[in-house]
Parts: structure tokens; C-alpha cells; sequence
């Protein structure tokens, strides 16, 4: 037990290590500094700003500088504003993580409560439309799904303002974020579900007469969960990944639309601070999956 | 026969034995009655000899959800072929009438003419009509959908296919050699995995845009944009690992079956081995994986282009075209509609064939 955590941890930490040199050597390869686009300052100043950035280095000291750095939490500067981005990430990563963290749970609570009510209820039609909303949510693209509750709820009915910042109007994000992951909790909830009440555990209680919610909650639910939490870890990515571009729809000033900004302003420092904070949260998140999976359920082989 | 085997062969019994004493029967030829027409056709094989692909088709073709999307699928493909050889306009052409450029044609609605090609068909000229109106550049926005699926299509399943050949071929070494190799291998792969994707997609995407630019320069690839290439160079990195490791799976479990062994311990060569037990073990599972990955290919494009990250300006894709759709979202909202519409049909498509095909080919699911 001990040495499979171990070894996932040294897992994350390599990843980590890859993401940043791949972050830092493909920025590294872009054609032209930071300071050449700009408006052409003299070569004394490109020399001393080259200096001050430590630009001046060869590029292996520069990536161990930006390692170093990174270890202190400092992310560097955004070429467009010149703000800390640090500080860019710290003040609206708080609005992403609500808006994520609404979805995620969203999603997985709704998720359970289909799936299992498609597993108790087999065969019947409200097992059939859940089945078959399932397989439609799963084809709509998160982007496109924001686009269009907004263009319907927001646009036409006017139900909902676009976006100010009270609880409220996270309902549409919310539901564009979740609606995926959601369908996809309830179809491995139905099938882990449908697996546990075909278990010998479960007739046992039956037979010994155990009420029939005791059953359900007690003995079926509570083993049919252990898979879903397979998937938090895809989950999050894929919230995450999706809030990108909803953040942008629903001009939410999170994390996401910043990073989308910095992509059509061309801020390589700030794409490359936030790829490396958003990829730190993924991996943690999987490895915090994989190791509460490995105490959860005893019978899986760690190897 | 019957008769010398009656004198000469049989062996003689003894006394306690409790074997059929043959001397009793009557062997002569009148004895026996010949089978009737009717007993000889119990011995036919009633139901046709089948292979392991007819058989697999004929439960797809039973599946009425994969006939559908099969049908769906056939039908877009149809369009996506045809339209461009019907419709006279390309995706990137303002509409013009008689040879002059036509300011009035724009955001057009669905079949619906601007001025100046009502004063030429007054005229007596014949304008093609606009089946999904035009878009905010006066171009038809119907072709611009059909090139958009075009893309997105192709786009899809090239992916697929890099995928497909990076994966196999890494995986059938990894599960072949097996031992260190592997394990070496495998390693590569978990951190590879772990990494997050679409995040590495959008940081080449950016900086590739950079780099390949003048790389491309006047190719015909550089049609498609560097977002393109950089989308394919990524999912060359970073996609395959996910059938690596289905293919290993796949080659490290059949490998060490018992009618594997039992090929092997009756002489047959690994050729034979590979080419009877190990490919059609393991050649459905990986052709369905592919068929899955298409539609995940499409909604990474789509996503790409809607961030502005896809295919290059007057090339449209799906994605791009609701991005675009976007502006005009409170007027026209029908041109959000059309792209998503195509993007979930064709997404959704896929996965129920998908779906369809492990039902039907997957040998491990047969009952």
C-alpha cells in the first residue's frame, strides 16, 4: 500500500517535471523574444531587460531558474499587462474553482441518483429515457451546449440576465459543465449498480430480510460508487478543459477566460504559468483519485 | 466385407467376456435397409457455414441504432460529396451576380435572395438559391457547413488513423517483448497519460502557429493552417497512448491463452499463431476503439477551432462556424443551430455505431 502511493506520487512528480520543460522548451522555441515584438526598443535596453529576465543565460540555466522560480510560487510577469501572475491567477482561480466545483457535484450527484434509478427500475421506460438522454448528452460538445442554453434562455426567453456575479445565474454554466460528465456517471452507475444487486451479498440481505432501502443504500449503493470514483479524475479535466471556453461564453471573469485571452493577446508567459498551475491541479486531483480508489477498494491488485 | 470380416476377423470370445457377441448379428447385405432421402437430409448442416465478419455484420445489421446511424452517417458523407459538384458557390467566394460582387447578399436568410439577384432573375438570369442563407462575409452558408463537415470529418479520421498506427505499433512491441523493455515502455506511457491533453494541445497550438508558419509556406498545407498540423503532431504525441495500451492488453492476454498454448505445444509456427489466434482476438477491439476515437477527434477540433485555435480563416470547420455564430447570436440564431446540430449528429452517431460494432465483434462478449 505504502509503496504504491509512493510510486504514484513519484509519478505526479515527473509529470509535473514534463509539463514544465515541455511548457518552457516550446515557448522557448517560439521565433523572436519577448521584447522584439514590442515596439523595437534600443539594444541598451533590450540588453538590460534581457538581463533582468535572465534572457541573457544559456537556455538550461534559464529553464533551472524557472524551476527555482516556479518552487517559490512565482510564475513570472504577463507580457501584455505586466501584472504578478501569480496574483492574475490567484484572484480568479476562487470564481473557476466555485463554478467547477458547482459542476462536479452537480454531476455526480445527479449522476448517482439516474444511474441508480436505472439499474433499480430496469427495463421499465423511465430506465429507457434516462438511457437515451444519456446517450444524447454525451454527443453535445460543452461549448456548444453553452452556446445554445445562452442563446435560448438568455437571448430569446430572457429568463436569465448574461451574467452578473450572484448564485444565481451559475445555473446555465453550471448545467453546461455537468451535463457531460453527468451522463457519464449515470451509465457506470447503472452498470456498477446492476453488477452489485446481482451479487451474492445482496441476496444474502434480501433473504435475511433487510428492508428494502437498507438494501439498496447499504449493500448495492455503497459498492456500486467505488468505480465512479475512477472517473473524478477525468472529470475534473474535463470540467476543467469545458470551463475554458464556457467561462468565455457566459463572460465569467475566472481562470478560463483569462487563459483564453492570453491566448488570442499571444501572452506566452501567462500561457504558460496557467497551463502549468492547471496542469499541477490535475495531476494532484488524479493522484488524489488513485489513491483514495486504492483505500476504498481493498480487492484491487496494486501494482 | 461384412461376410469375410464375419468368418475370418473376429475375434474370438471368451466365455466371461462381456462384449457383443458379433457371431449373433446377421452382417449379409439384405439386412441392412438403405436411409431415405428424408434421414439423409438430417445429416446436412442446416444453417449456412459462416465467418466470423458475416456473422458480425449480421448482428450489427439487427441493431436497429447502428442501422440508423450507419444511414445518418451514409447520408452526411453523401451530402459532404456531393454539394460541392451541385452548389456553384465555394466556401470562401462573396456571392456575385453576373460577375459583379453583391454587397446586399449578406446574412441572408435560408432561401431567401438579396436585391441584386432579384433584379437578375427579374431579369431572367438563374441564381441558385441559398439553402441556409449567407453569412455575415456574403458567402452561401451552406457550403461553408458542408466544407466545415468536411473538415471536421477528415480531420477526425485521419487522427484516428495516426492514432491507430502509432498505438498498434508501439503496443504490439511493448507486449511482445515484454520485461524490461515493456516496462521501460509502460512508464513512458503512464506519464504520457497523466499529462493533461487538451492542455498541451493548446499550448503547441499556439506556439506552433509561431514556428510552422513559414515551414508551410505556400504548401497545400498551408490550406489547413498550422493549428491543423500542430492538432495532428499532438495527437501523434500524446493520443496513442490510450491504444498502446488497449493493444498491449489485448497482445499480453491472448498471448497467454490456453489454445495458444495448445497451438504452440501442437508444432503451429508463430506466424500461424499470430495470423489464427492473436489478430482475430484482438482486431475488433481495436477497430472499435478506433471508431470511437473519431468522434473524440471531432470534439477536440471542434473545441480548438471554437477557441480560435483551429483550421486556418476563410477554411471553415464546424467549430468555427459556431464560434462565428456567436456575433449574430440574438438575430440569426439558426446559425449556432445548423454546426451543432451536424457536430451532435455525427458525435452521436459514431458512438452508437461504436457501441454497435463491440456488440456485434467483440469475441469476449458472445454468448
Amino acid at each position: 500500500m505504502f509503496r504504491y502511493i509512493v510510486k504514484r506520487v513519484v509519478l505526479a512528480i515527473v509529470t509535473v517535471f514534463v509539463i514544465a520543460a515541455i511548457t518552457f522548451f516550446t515557448m522557448n522555441a517560439i521565433p523572436g523574444g519577448p521584447f522584439a515584438s514590442e515596439k523595437a526598443p534600443s539594444a541598451e535596453v533590450q540588453r538590460v531587460l534581457e538581463e533582468r529576465y535572465n534572457l541573457d543565460k544559456p537556455v538550461y540555466q534559464q529553464f533551472f531558474i524557472y524551476i527555482r522560480n516556479f518552487l517559490h510560487g512565482d510564475l513570472g510577469v504577463s507580457l501584455k499587462t505586466g501584472r504578478s501572475i501569480s496574483t492574475v491567477i490567484g484572484e480568479s482561480f476562487p470564481v473557476s474553482a466555485k463554478l467547477g466545483g458547482m459542476a462536479a457535484l452537480v454531476a455526480t450527484i445527479v449522476g448517482l441518483v439516474l444511474g441508480s434509478i436505472a439499474a433499480l427500475k430496469r427495463n421499465s421506460i423511465i430506465d429507457r429515457v434516462i438511457v437515451f438522454l444519456t446517450t444524447f448528452a454525451t454527443a453535445v460538445p460543452s461549448f456548444v451546449l453553452a452556446t445554445i442554453l445562452l442563446s435560448v434562455f438568455c437571448l430569446t426567453l430572457k429568463w436569465v440576465p448574461v451574467w452578473s456575479a450572484t448564485e444565481s445565474h451559475y445555473v446555465l454554466p453550471v448545467i453546461a459543465l455537468s451535463l457531460y460528465p453527468m451522463a457519464y456517471i449515470t451509465r457506470l452507475t447503472k452498470t456498477s449498480m446492476l453488477d452489485a444487486l446481482g451479487q451474492d451479498y445482496v441476496r444474502t440481505a434480501n433473504a435475511k430480510g433487510v428492508a428494502g432501502w437498507k438494501v439498496i443504500f447499504k449493500h448495492a449503493l455503497r459498492n456500486a460508487v467505488i468505480p465512479v470514483i475512477t472517473y473524478v479524475g477525468p472529470m475534473l479535466a474535463y470540467i476543467l478543459t469545458g470551463s475554458l471556453v464556457v467561462e468565455n461564453i457566459f463572460t465569467i471573469g475566472g481562470l478560463g477566460s483569462k487563459f483564453v485571452s492570453s491566448i488570442t493577446n499571444r501572452d506566452y508567459t501567462m500561457i504558460m504559468g496557467t497551463t502549468m498551475f492547471l496542469s499541477i491541479i490535475m495531476v494532484t486531483m488524479n493522484l488524489l483519485t488513485d489513491i483514495i480508489y486504492s483505500i476504498v477498494d481493498p480487492r484491487i491488485k496494486l501494482d | 466385407m461384412e461376410k469375410q470380416l464375419e468368418k475370418d476377423t473376429l475375434p474370438k470370445k471368451s466365455v466371461l467376456s462381456a462384449q457383443i457377441n458379433l457371431e449373433k448379428f446377421d452382417f449379409s447385405d439384405n439386412a441392412f435397409e438403405k436411409a431415405t432421402e428424408e434421414e439423409k437430409r438430417q445429416q446436412d448442416v442446416m444453417s449456412e457455414s459462416t465467418t466470423f465478419f458475416k456473422d458480425g455484420m449480421k448482428k450489427l445489421m439487427k441493431n436497429p441504432l447502428a442501422v440508423m446511424s450507419i444511414v445518418v452517417l451514409v447520408f452526411i458523407l453523401a451530402v459532404i460529396v456531393v454539394a460541392p459538384h451541385v452548389v456553384p458557390y465555394s466556401y470562401s467566394q462573396i456571392i456575385s451576380v453576373n460577375g459583379k460582387r453583391d454587397k446586399t447578399a449578406k446574412n441572408l436568410k435560408p432561401f431567401q435572395y438579396s436585391e441584386n439577384e432579384l433584379k437578375y432573375m427579374a431579369e431572367g438570369g438563374k441564381v441558385f438559391p441559398h439553402i441556409m442563407g449567407t453569412d455575415a462575409q456574403c458567402r452561401d452558408y451552406f457550403i461553408r457547413v458542408v466544407y466545415g463537415t468536411r473538415v471536421s470529418l477528415a480531420v477526425g479520421i485521419f487522427a484516428s488513423v495516426l492514432v491507430l498506427i502509432i498505438g498498434l505499433l508501439y503496443g504490439s512491441i511493448s507486449g511482445y517483448l515484454g520485461g524490461k523493455v515493456d516496462l521501460i515502455m509502460m512508464r513512458i506511457v503512464d506519464i504520457i497519460y497523466s499529462l493533461p491533453d487538451m492542455l498541451v494541445i493548446i499550448l503547441l497550438s499556439v506556439v506552433l502557429d509561431e514556428t510552422l508558419k513559414a515551414a508551410i509556406e505556400g504548401t497545400a498545407l498551408s490550406k489547413l493552417g498550422t493549428n491543423m498540423i500542430s492538432l495532428f503532431i499532438v495527437y501523434g504525441l500524446l493520443y496513442w497512448v490510450g491504444m498502446a495500451r488497449l493493444v498491449r492488453g489485448q497482445i499480453l492476454t491472448i498471448k497467454n491463452n490456453e489454445y495458444v498454448l495448445a497451438a504452440k505445444t501442437t508444432g503451429a509456427k508463430t506466424g500461424r499463431i499470430i495470423k489464427k489466434h492473436i489478430l482475430p482476438n484482438c482486431v475488433s477491439v481495436i477497430f472499435i476503439s478506433t471508431a470511437l476515437q473519431v468522434p473524440s477527434a471531432i470534439f477536440t477540433e471542434s473545441y480548438l477551432s471554437f477557441l480560435g485555435l483551429g483550421v486556418a480563416a476563410p477554411m471553415p470547420s464546424l467549430g468555427s462556424l459556431a464560434n462565428a455564430a456567436r456575433e449574430g447570436l440574438q438575430s440569426y440564431p439558426y446559425k449556432l443551430w445548423i454546426p451543432a446540430v451536424v457536430i451532435c449528429l455525427i458525435v452521436l452517431s459514431f458512438n452508437l455505431l461504436g457501441d454497435g460494432l463491440r456488440d456485434a465483434f467483440d469475441p469476449k462478449l458472445k454468448k
